[in-house]
C-alpha cells in the first residue's frame, strides 16, 4: 500500500480544515479496510482535539459512561510512547468488560492498535486502529504496517499542533545547511556510500540526516521525501 | 533477566530503582567525573527521568540493578536536541523511528554478560517498535563496548578529553547481531522476546500485584 501512504500522506498534509482532516482518518480506514481510525489528543489546557470514524452514539456512549475513568487503552499509553495491541491490555475487570462488549454493540471492532505519540513539550496524543479480525490475523497486519502507522500517526499529530497553533504562525519547514546537502546528492541519484564521501561523514550519519529530513518533510521514504524537498523548493538540482 | 520499565512503573520495583540510581551516581559523578546532580540519597537523577522515559534493566538474582540504559523517542524533549546540537552538525535528530538511549549504566556488581544483555534489550526494542537508529551520549568506554557488541556505533561529534570525554553518536542493530549478542547472554531469541513481551502485556500482574 506503498503509493496509497504516499497519497494519504500527502492528504494529511494538505489538509486545511478539521473536514479534511476528519475525510484523512476516513480515507485511512477505507485504504487499510479496518472498522476504525482514530486520532485524538487532550492539550495542555485539556481541551480535548480529535478526529476519527467512531460514530458520534459510541462518542456520547464513551462520554455518558465516563470510560475514561476505567478505559484500559488510556491506562496502558498513557504517557508513554511503545505502541499497543489492545489484547495486551488487562480487560478482566468488570468494568473494562462490560466496556468492551459495549464498544462491540457500538459497532467498534475486536481488535485494537493504539500507538501513543510523543510531541513537543510533553504533548500526548493517541493515533488507534480498530478491526474485526482473528488475532493471527491482527498480529499479521500490525506487522505488515507497523511502520506505516508509525509516520502516519505522527503525520496527524502534526497537523493537530499546526491546527492548534494557527496557520499563521506554523513555519514550513526548511532544512539545515547538512539536511540539504544530503537530499540534494539523494536526488541527483548519488549512491550513499558516495554521497557520504562527499560530506565527509560516516554513511551512518548520512541515513540519520535523511531520516531527519523525512521526518521534517512528512515523507514515507527517501523517494518521497527528495520529491517533496524537490517540488516546495528546499532543495535545487 | 531484562525488564522494560516505564518511570511511572518503578515504585512497584523500589530495590532495583534505588540502586539503579545509586549505581548510576557511582558510575557518572564517582569514575566518569561528569557534571551531574546526586541527592543527598547518593542518587543521580537529572529531569529526563521526569520525562517518563523506558528504562532497559538487567535485573540481578537478588532483584538489584545490574545493569541499566533509558530512552526516550526524539519526537519529545531529548538530551542530545536540548543540551548536545553543537555536536550534531546543526542537525535537529528528530524522528519517531529514532528512540534516544542515555545514562549507560554498568552495576560494579554485574557480570560480564550484562553489557550484551543491554545490548540485546536495545535491539529488541528496535525491532518491536519499528525504530531504525538509536542517539546517544556516548562515554569512550561505552564506544568500545559497542564496538565489541558488533553494533558499529558511529559518533558525529565529540567534546571534552580523557575520562570526561563524550560524544553524540548513532547505532543500530541490525538482525545479524542478534545471533552473537544473544551467544554472549547465553539465552535464546525466545527468552529474549518473553522478557520483551513480558514486561508490557501483564499490566494485570502489576494491578494484582498492588492490590
Amino acid at each position: 500500500m506503498t503509493l496509497q501512504t504516499e497519497s494519504l500522506l500527502d492528504s494529511i498534509q494538505a489538509a486545511e480544515t478539521l473536514e479534511a482532516f476528519q475525510t484523512a482518518t476516513e480515507d485511512l480506514r477505507d485504504a487499510l479496510a479496518v472498522k476504525h481510525v482514530v486520532y485524538h489528543w487532550v492539550n495542555s489546557i485539556g481541551e480535548r482535539f480529535g478526529a476519527g470514524t467512531y460514530s458520534s452514539d459510541w462518542v456520547d456512549r464513551y462520554l455518558e459512561k465516563d470510560y475514561l475513568r476505567l478505559d484500559p487503552v488510556i491506562f496502558g499509553c498513557f504517557q508513554r510512547f511503545t505502541p499497543v495491541n489492545w489484547k495486551q491490555l488487562d480487560w478482566s475487570s468488570k468494568g473494562a468488560k462490560a466496556m468492551f462488549l459495549d464498544a462491540l454493540d457500538y459497532g467498534l471492532g475486536n481488535q485494537g492498535y493504539t500507538i501513543p505519540i510523543r510531541g513537543p513539550n510533553g504533548q500526548f496524543a493517541l493515533f488507534t486502529l480498530n478491526a474485526d479480525m482473528d488475532d493471527d490475523k491482527w498480529d499479521a497486519f500490525i506487522d505488515k504496517h507497523g511502520r506505516e502507522l508509525v509516520l502516519l500517526g505522527h503525520e496527524f499529530n502534526r497537523k493537530a499542533l499546526e491546527f492548534e497553533q494557527g496557520k499563521e504562525t506554523v513555519a514550513a519547514p526548511t532544512l539545515s545547511p547538512r539536511e540539504q546537502a544530503a537530499m540534494t546528492a539523494m536526488a541527483k541519484g548519488y549512491s550513499r556510500a558516495q554521497a557520504a564521501a562527499d560530506l565527509g561523514i560516516s554513511e551512518h550519519t548520512l541515513r540519520v540526516y535523511i531520516e531527519a529530513a523525512r521526518h521534517k518533510l512528512g515523507a514515507l521514504n527517501t523517494t518521497h521525501a527528495v520529491a517533496r524537498a524537490l517540488s516546495s523548493g528546499l532543495i535545487i538540482v | 533477566m531484562l525488564r522494560y520499565i516505564y518511570a511511572t512503573d518503578l515504585p512497584q520495583f523500589p530495590k532495583l530503582r534505588d540502586t539503579m540510581f545509586r549505581d548510576r551516581a557511582e558510575q557518572f559523578k564517582t569514575r566518569l567525573g561528569w557534571e551531574v546532580r546526586v541527592t543527598d540519597r547518593g542518587e543521580e537523577r537529572d529531569e529526563y527521568d521526569d520525562l517518563n522515559p523506558l528504562y532497559v534493566i538487567w535485573e540481578l538474582e537478588d532483584g538489584s540493578h545490574g545493569g541499566s540504559m533509558r530512552f526516550l523517542p526524539t519526537t519529545g524533549d531529548t538530551m542530545v536536541n536540548d543540551h548536545f546540537s553543537h555536536l550534531t552538525d546543526g542537525v535537529r535528530i528528530e524522528s519517531p523511528l529514532i528512540w534516544e538511549c542515555t545514562r549507560w549504566c554498568l552495576s560494579p556488581r554485574a557480570d560480564r554478560r550484562v553489557s550484551a544483555a543491554l545490548t540485546l534489550g536495545a535491539g529488541e526494542l528496535m525491532a518491536q517498535n519499528h525504530l531504525e537508529h538509536f542517539v546517544g551520549v556516548f562515554d569512550p568506554r561505552m564506544e568500545r563496548i559497542y564496538r565489541l557488541m558488533g553494533l558499529s556505533p558511529d559518533v558525529i561529534g565529540r567534546h571534552g578529553t580523557g575520562a570526561a570525554e563524550i560524544g553524540v553518536g548513532l547505532w543500530e542493530m541490525k538482525e545479524a547481531a542478534f545471533a552473537p549478542v544473544l551467544a554472549k547472554v547465553g539465552i535464546d531469541r525466545a527468552t529474549s522476546k518473553r522478557w520483551y513481551h513480558n514486561s508490557f502485556s501483564p499490566v494485570r500482574d502489576l494491578i494484582r500485584a498492588i492490590a
